[in-house]
Formats: structure tokens, sequence, C-alpha cells
């Protein structure tokens, strides 16, 4: 298709093509192949055993060709071996294929004590998290999913020593875990993740605070030009949740997507009351303004009300500097 | 796998099921809003598999500010004298097999008597024959054939033709073959129900990209001839109530400051 400026476009339709799916059969069984090679290889060739054996897991592409390169000896991940988090777990079950989202969690974190699970996904409620909450000593890290696809290469690059998703909990109060995710999960891992995550706390009793950020362009309003003003926070909640949201409710014809969606829909089927808060912002990197909207959806969360608001009464403004001129 | 809302499972023995087909335009997805909306179902229950991208959003359906907050997922049940299925988010396309056997068996699980569904098909694919006539066509499963075969025959509606393999050569052993391209998982359901003797007709039109809209009306008043969902007296859109979830189908309006 070209475009009025005469550039040509593939034509992109949300319809699977028929004949895609006798391709796919194929592509299936030659990646099968492919990996049954790759794994031959790192077992048979110990000096390369450890960019071998993360290739698999930082070349997920689904296309057979790229694949192949890999398959033929040449075994340099796309990523740089140095930008691969240290403890990203080598399991050779892993392959391209199956995009598998790995959980582990250190000794210690009891996680059957969690009644309120705190996720922040993108940048600014991750950052919102890192600064306002986290700066505190009182916070370990519990455990980290690590994640292969082709979107967490770009990330591995740029924050080496941190992985895609980190759990946290507070030494004083270990009812309540955050889950900061800093990284790209696909959408075909989003189910899964959200089902493994899930499956590792006890249901009954467990409430749960989404924050999450979207581009202000994706919000659909009749009147949004002329009266709104960004950031604003929107929020959506399960039916088992009983909670007042300190601000509207997301509105037709807005949706969420991602992990929220992800998580929210888990939620609903199995009735844990949840809250997913989205904030609508201009900014394309981190900022303060934006992070600063999300206190709202803090004064809301149940019994650890109080608790939280004592960490969100300090800014943390200088830590705030250093963070963004990174 | 199929969670219902309520403690009590609803019962689909011998209900007629409608689904969508994620297919070029969402021209099914449309009609099967249309559907929901004008009989106003309510939710039955949800479709919570791994083979769909997540989406949540609010009721999709709300006719006041009090229905507004409530939350839907990507695939919902609604029950009358009917079930439709609705499904509001593409399928990986990887988990597109998976997907089709996940319906398959929670259609034959469930005991509905048929199944119908609707989709479309790229207009600009049509062969010669295909351009004949309206862009309506249907295809039934021979379990299907038995049952509703001589009813959709008297409403004087065209069965999708088969293609040839080779358009344009003359190959006496190439058999002519069924293609629904831009169809989605249509073929493959299709090709699944008859192997399951599922009974199931796909119901279909031939549009394009762009607005759709009047291609769902036109979809759906079809498969109002042979259902009868709503009084067929009335004339045009007017029988069919629009749902609120197509407000700003193309985005926002223009920011008044730019002038």
């Amino acid at each position: 298709m070209a475009t009025f400026f005469g550039e040509i476009l593939s034509v992109h339709s949300r319809a699977v093509e028929e004949d895609e799916e006798d391709e796919n059969e194929e592509d299936e069984d030659i990646l099968e192949e492919l990996d049954q090679k790759r794994l031959a290889c790192r077992y048979s060739d110990n000096g390369l055993a450890g960019a071998s054996m993360m290739s698999p897991k930082l070349s997920l592409s689904k296309s057979a060709s790229v694949d192949a390169l890999f398959a033929g000896g040449l075994m340099w991940p796309r990523c740089p071996v140095w930008a691969i988090p240290h403890w990203a777990p080598v399991d050779p079950s892993c392959t391209v294929q199956h995009m598998e989202v790995h959980l582990e969690w250190y000794p210690s974190s009891n996680l059957m004590q969690c009644t309120n699970l705190i996720i922040a996904v993108g940048s600014n409620a991750a950052s919102f998290l890192s600064v306002y909450v986290l700066t505190s000593e009182s916070w370990e890290a519990v455990g980290h999913a690590s994640l292969c696809n082709a979107g967490n290469q770009n990330i591995c690059g740029q924050t080496s020593t941190e992985p895609a998703c980190v759990f946290y909990r507070n030494k004083d109060i270990p009812a309540v875990i955050i889950c900061k995710i800093s990284g790209y999960i696909e959408e075909d891992q989003q189910f899964q993740w959200t089902e493994k995550v899930f499956g590792c706390f006890q249901q009954n009793g467990l409430s749960v605070t989404v924050l999450s950020d979207s581009p202000v362009a994706e919000y659909k309003n009749v009147d949004f030009a002329s009266s709104s003003s960004t950031p604003f926070l929107l929020c959506l909640q399960t039916n088992s949740s009983t909670i007042n949201p300190p601000c509207p409710l997301l509105e037709q014809p807005n949706i969420f997507t991602g992990i929220p969606a992800a998580v929210l829909s888990h939620c609903q089927v199995n009735q844990i009351p949840t809250v997913a808060y989205q904030c609508y912002s201009d900014a394309i990197s981190p900022d303060s303004v934006t992070m600063e909207t999300y206190k709202l959806a803090f004064t809301s969360v149940g019994d650890i009300k109080s608790f939280l608001r004592r960490f969100l009464r300090r800014p943390y403004v200088r830590f705030i500097n250093v963070f963004l001129s990174r | 796998m199929f969670i219902p809302v309520e403690a009590t499972p609803p019962s689909f023995k011998d209900f007629t099921l409608i689904l969508p087909a994620i297919a070029v335009g969402n021209v099914a997805q449309l009609a099967v809003d249309l559907i929901v909306s004008t009989l106003c179902m309510r939710r039955v229950g949800f479709l919570h598999t791994d083979c769909l991208v997540p989406m949540v959003g609010p009721s999709p359906y709300a006719t006041s500010a009090k229905t507004a907050g409530e939350l839907h997922t990507t695939a919902e049940d609604a029950e009358k004298k009917l079930a439709v299925l609705q499904i509001r988010s593409p399928i990986i396309h990887s988990r597109s097999r998976k997907f089709r056997k996940v319906l398959v068996s929670w259609i034959k699980a469930s005991g509905f008597a048929q199944t119908v569904v609707l989709s479309s098909s790229h207009a600009y694919q049509r062969d010669d024959q295909q351009l004949k006539g309206t862009p309506l066509r249907y295809l039934v499963t021979p379990a299907m054939q038995k049952t509703s075969g001589t009813a959709l025959t008297e409403l004087g509606w065209m069965e999708m033709e088969k293609v040839s393999a080779f358009p344009g050569l003359v190959d006496t052993n190439a058999e002519p073959r069924l293609s629904v391209p831009g169809g989605g998982i249509t073929k493959g359901l299709f090709t699944d129900s008859c192997q399951e003797e599922l009974c199931l007709a796909v119901v279909l039109v031939f549009c394009s990209e762009g607005d759709n809209v009047p291609d769902a009306f036109t979809l759906v008043n079809h498969l109002n001839d042979w259902l009868l969902l709503v009084d067929n007296d009335k004339r045009g859109p007017q029988k069919w109530k629009v749902p609120s979830s197509w407000t700003l189908l193309f985005g926002n309006s223009h920011p008044p400051s730019i002038f």
C-alpha cells in the first residue's frame, strides 16, 4: 500500500491469513529442530556454554531466519552477554518457542502472609514506586521474574543490573508485596505471567492494586481536548472490589491492555478485589509531575493506607533529580 | 475455559450459539455487539484463555452511569433465547489452532443445538463468480445441512463458492478449494467442525477495511432473515440498538485550540 507521500507500507490486517497456518506448522517443525540442535551445541561446547545457553532466551524472534543464525554456529546473541542480568536462571528447557516466564523466589520470601499486592507497570508507575516508596531501607527484594522476549533485549542493554520484574516486601509489614515491572512482557506471556504470579499467593484475603501508565494520545473522550489536563488518573475495578475509588472510573470506549488487563481478567474470574489505575500522561519519559499523580491511588489501599501515607510524605526530591538525570 | 458469573453454571443445552470470527474489518464483532445490545442480553460467563490478547474495559453496553463501571474482559456469553459469545481482542497467532480446539470442545460439551459463526472476507480477493450478486455468503457443515440446509436454500442464500487452486490455469486434477482470505479462524473452525460433526454454519460478508459499521448492519440483517432475532417489520438500522462502546470509533474529534 502506498501512502499519500509515496511510502510503501505493508498492509496490516487484524485477521490472520488462512494460508499462514500451514506455513506456521512448517515453522514450528523447523524451530523445534533448531532448538534441539541448539541444545546439543550447549552441551558439546563448554567454552561457549555461557553464551550459548543465553542465546535462546534472547533471540526470541518468531522468524525462523533469525534463529537459523544461532543454529548455524553463531552463538552471539543480539544483546551482548554482559547485558544479561547475572541472576537470570539458565534453564535448558527454556526454548525460543515457549517464551517461558520464570519466577524465582529468594529464601524466606514467605508469600503466604501477603494480603496486599501492588503491581506497577510502565516507566512512570515503576519510577513512582522507586522514588516514593522503595527508597526506604525497610524494603527487601524477595524474588524476580525472568522473561525471555525480543522486547527485553533493549531493556537488557539499558539496565544491565536489574531484571524486568522484581518483587519487594516490607520488612515491618510483610503483608505488603510490591511488584515492579520495568521490562517488557510480550502479549503471549502476559496471561502466563499472571497465572504464575498469582499461583504463588494465597487467593483468600488478597487484594490487588495495579498502577500503570499510558500515552494521553490513546485516551478517547468527546470533550477531552478542551476540558482535560494531563496527567490524570482513571481506574477500573473488579466486581468483588468494594472500595470507593479516589479517581473517576475509566469510561467507554477506553480500555486497559497488557499486564493491567491480564491481572484484572484473572482477578475478575477468581473474585479477587482489584483496582487498576492508569495514568494518562503526555511525557514520553518518567517525570515527577506524572509520578505525583499516583499518590492519589495510594489513598485508597484499604488497611495499609496509613502505612503508605507514611512513605509518601517523603518526596525524596534529591533522588528524583538523580533518577531523571540518567 | 468457560467461567460462569454465577455459582450455578448456565445450561446451554439445545441453544443456538452465535460467535464472531476475528476477521477483516471486525464486521462480525460489530454485528455481535448489535445483537447483544438490542436483545439486552446479560453476561453469564467468561471464556478465560491464554489464546486471546488480554484486554478489559468498562461495560460496552452501558446505558447509564451506574453500569458504566462494570468490568468486561475479552470474551463473554449472554443468554436469552440464544447464547452469544463476544470476542473482544485478537487471537494470539501461534495459539489460533489451540483456540479453535478450545471452542470446538466447549461447543460440544455445552450441547449447543447449532452454532453460527459470523465472519468476513477480503472483498478484493473475490474471483469472477464471487463478484456476482450479493456480497453475503454462507457455509454449512454436513450435520447442519441436514437440519437447516433447506431453510437456507429457500431463503435464496448463496453458498460460498470454492475457488480453483490455480486461477487462470485449466488443470483437471486440481480440485477447487475453500478459501476465506482475511477470515481468521473461519476456515479452520469450519473444517474442524466438519470433522467433529458439529452443527455449524458460517455467515460471512465480503468487505474491505475502513468504516465497517454498514457491513455489520448488512450482516446482522441478513442473519435476522434466518434466525428472526428481532421483529423484521422495522426497517433499516432503527431496529438495532447501537452500543455505547461504538462512540469515537475513529478517535477523538479535533482539538479546537488548533485554530
